[in-house]
């Protein structure tokens, strides 16, 4: 402490007005030595005492190979055995989804639901509000992405839910296998079978099993026979009459609801017949994934019956 | 030591107070290195397949970790929507893993076989062609590229370095076999990286475009397998809780 410019404890010019360090830096420069503020230095106490506390009751220190792990307990049960862990998160997890007041009343009524039939849940109101509330959640993460959030879909990608129009079934139990095991729809393409001709002809009987007037008379009826001939053979999945086969997904040709073309949307028969040809072909093939490994089978209830209710039919 | 010569030798205070500062992340990461428990014990977890670390690398080029995390905390609203919490043994072989910190999207620790691959591809190239309240931006040039895997050894090599088990010799092959299988034993082969790789595009389609190999490929087939190794049906829910 002898070097140059070092003095004794306070500044020149300012008699025991602070205490400094009593380090002098370029002639004049210097370092305060004020007391730390009282709180601060309690506050500072304060966390001393709190993290010894912690450490009594927490996992903290790692010793070798493992840590102290804390006189903090939780019980839960595992298989219906009673278990006790010191504190830790995923412990704290499995308890409240055992014992956690919103995870006891939904697993109740996951339960009820499970256990009752479709007409029960239907008509009975509180199970209805919860199916509707609980199901809104599961339709906005896993089905959303590709349904649209109102169930809507997108015209050539993904199936409209929200009208009563259903290719693999409508029913909850038919809805329920639908999310359970995926779906795989497929319709072949007639690029290699059908030549233009052809093409357009199935086209025009299609549109005129919807109803669609203004098509070609002799395109019509030689689309019939190939719809129901050999040739075609559109009749093995869209029946005779066109009705469709929910066991196939194959779409109702006759009620004017498209879901793979905008035929609705089309300005004039010959672009509706447009592409219904193209339609028919490339063909069809689209995927629903299967979800009965993500969703447990009250939760897949729970969604058909909200997906059942955004359209109803069948 | 005298408080003068430290603060009278800038080196010596910035190297001191380098130690000093580096104490609080010391001592909350390293014994996560030597403590038996960090990584459970569970079935079914092995390195990714080339295609997959491609898809993987790409996802790092995109930048995907700034909006999207693959960590689902041990949480009940966590639980129920995004599925069982993510374990460390998940992502023993991710270098760097890809926890992140950030969700503006949503977590992707369990993306896998949730949607389609023919949605994943639209969704890519244009989030609001399908999504349409999304704000993710669109990467349509995975589609477009071919996807280069000229390297696909090297970046294998360089995770062995790392501590990933792709093997390189007869021994580590064989020790492969006897730890995942010989199916995925094969996968984990550096030496047969490109045909596996190839082979996987091909089988798999993932761009629905089978006549090349594209970024998309690896993008989806990556995406696809997140968070699926571990079959949680098979440990009950106490399980894991022992490993903490």
């Amino acid at each position: 402490m002898n070097e140059p410019g070092h003095e004794q404890q306070s500044a020149p010019g300012k008699p025991g007005e602070v205490e400094t360090t009593g380090h002098v830096w370029d002639g004049d420069l210097r370092e305060y030595n004020n007391p730390l503020p009282r709180w601060w230095l309690w506050s500072f106490y304060a966390t001393v005492v709190f993290s010894l506390i912690y450490w009594l009751l927490y996992p903290a220190w790692p010793i070798a190979g493992t840590y102290t792990k804390g006189i903090a307990w939780i019980n839960y049960e595992v298989e219906g055995e009673s278990q006790r862990s010191h504190w830790n998160s995923r412990a704290l997890l499995v308890r409240d989804m055992q014992t956690g007041d919103a995870a006891v009343r939904q697993r109740e009524f996951l339960q009820v639901i499970a256990e009752a039939d479709h007409d029960t849940v239907l008509s009975d109101t509180d199970m209805l509000a919860f199916v509707n509330s609980y199901a809104r959640g599961i339709f906005g993460d896993f089905c959303a992405a590709c349904h649209q959030t109102g169930g809507a879909g997108i015209i050539g990608l993904y199936p409209n839910l929200a009208d009563d129009n259903w290719h693999w079934g409508g029913t909850i139990q038919a809805i329920e296998q639908t999310i359970t095991r995926g779906r795989m729809g497929y319709m072949p393409p007639y690029r290699e079978t059908f030549d233009d001709q052809q093409a357009d002809a199935v086209a025009a009987y299609v549109l005129s099993l919807a109803g669609h007037e203004g098509g070609d008379p002799e395109q019509v009826s030689l689309g019939g026979s190939i719809f129901q001939g050999y040739e075609g053979g559109c009749y093995a999945c869209h029946g005779r009459e066109g009705l469709g086969l929910k066991s196939q997904g194959a779409p109702n040709l006759t009620n004017d609801i498209w879901q793979n073309i905008d035929v609705t949307g089309a300005q004039s028969h010959a672009e509706r017949q447009a592409l219904v040809r193209d339609l028919i072909l490339r063909g069809v093939q689209r995927e629903m994934p299967a979800f009965g490994d993500r969703l447990s089978p009250a939760e897949i209830r729970v969604l058909a019956t909200y997906v059942h209710q955004l359209g109803g039919g069948l | 030591m005298k408080h003068e010569i430290i603060e009278t030798n800038a080196g010596l205070l910035i190297a001191l107070t380098l130690v000093v500062i580096s104490i609080g992340g010391l001592v909350e990461i390293v014994p996560l290195f030597y403590i038996d428990d960090t990584v459970e014990e569970v079935e079914g977890v092995r390195p990714y397949t080339p295609l997959e670390l491609r898809g993987r690398d790409l996802y790092v080029r995109e930048g995907c970790y700034t909006c999207h995390s693959q960590m689902i905390r041990p949480f009940r609203d966590e639980m129920l929507r995004y599925g069982h919490y993510s374990l460390a043994a998940e992502s023993m072989y991710d270098h760097p893993f890809q926890w992140g910190s950030k969700r503006t999207g949503p977590d992707l620790a369990r993306v896998g076989g949730k949607y389609s691959n023919d949605w994943h591809v639209r969704h890519l190239i244009d989030p609001r062609a399908v999504v349409p309240e999304s704000i993710m931006p669109g990467y349509p040039w995975l589609a477009r590229r071919d996807l280069r895997y000229d390297d696909i050894e090297r970046r294998m090599r360089a995770l062995r370095i790392a501590g990933v088990p792709y093997s390189l010799t007869e021994e580590e092959f064989a020790a492969n076999v006897e730890r995942f299988g010989e199916e995925t034993a094969r996968q984990l082969d550096i030496a047969r990286a490109r045909e596996n790789l190839e082979a996987q595009a091909r089988r798999g389609n993932y761009d629905g475009d089978p006549s090349r190999i594209t970024e998309m490929d690896a993008m989806v087939a990556y995406l696809q397998m997140l968070g699926t190794l571990v079959d949680f049906t098979r440990y009950d829910e106490g399980y894991f809780v022992e490993f903490r």
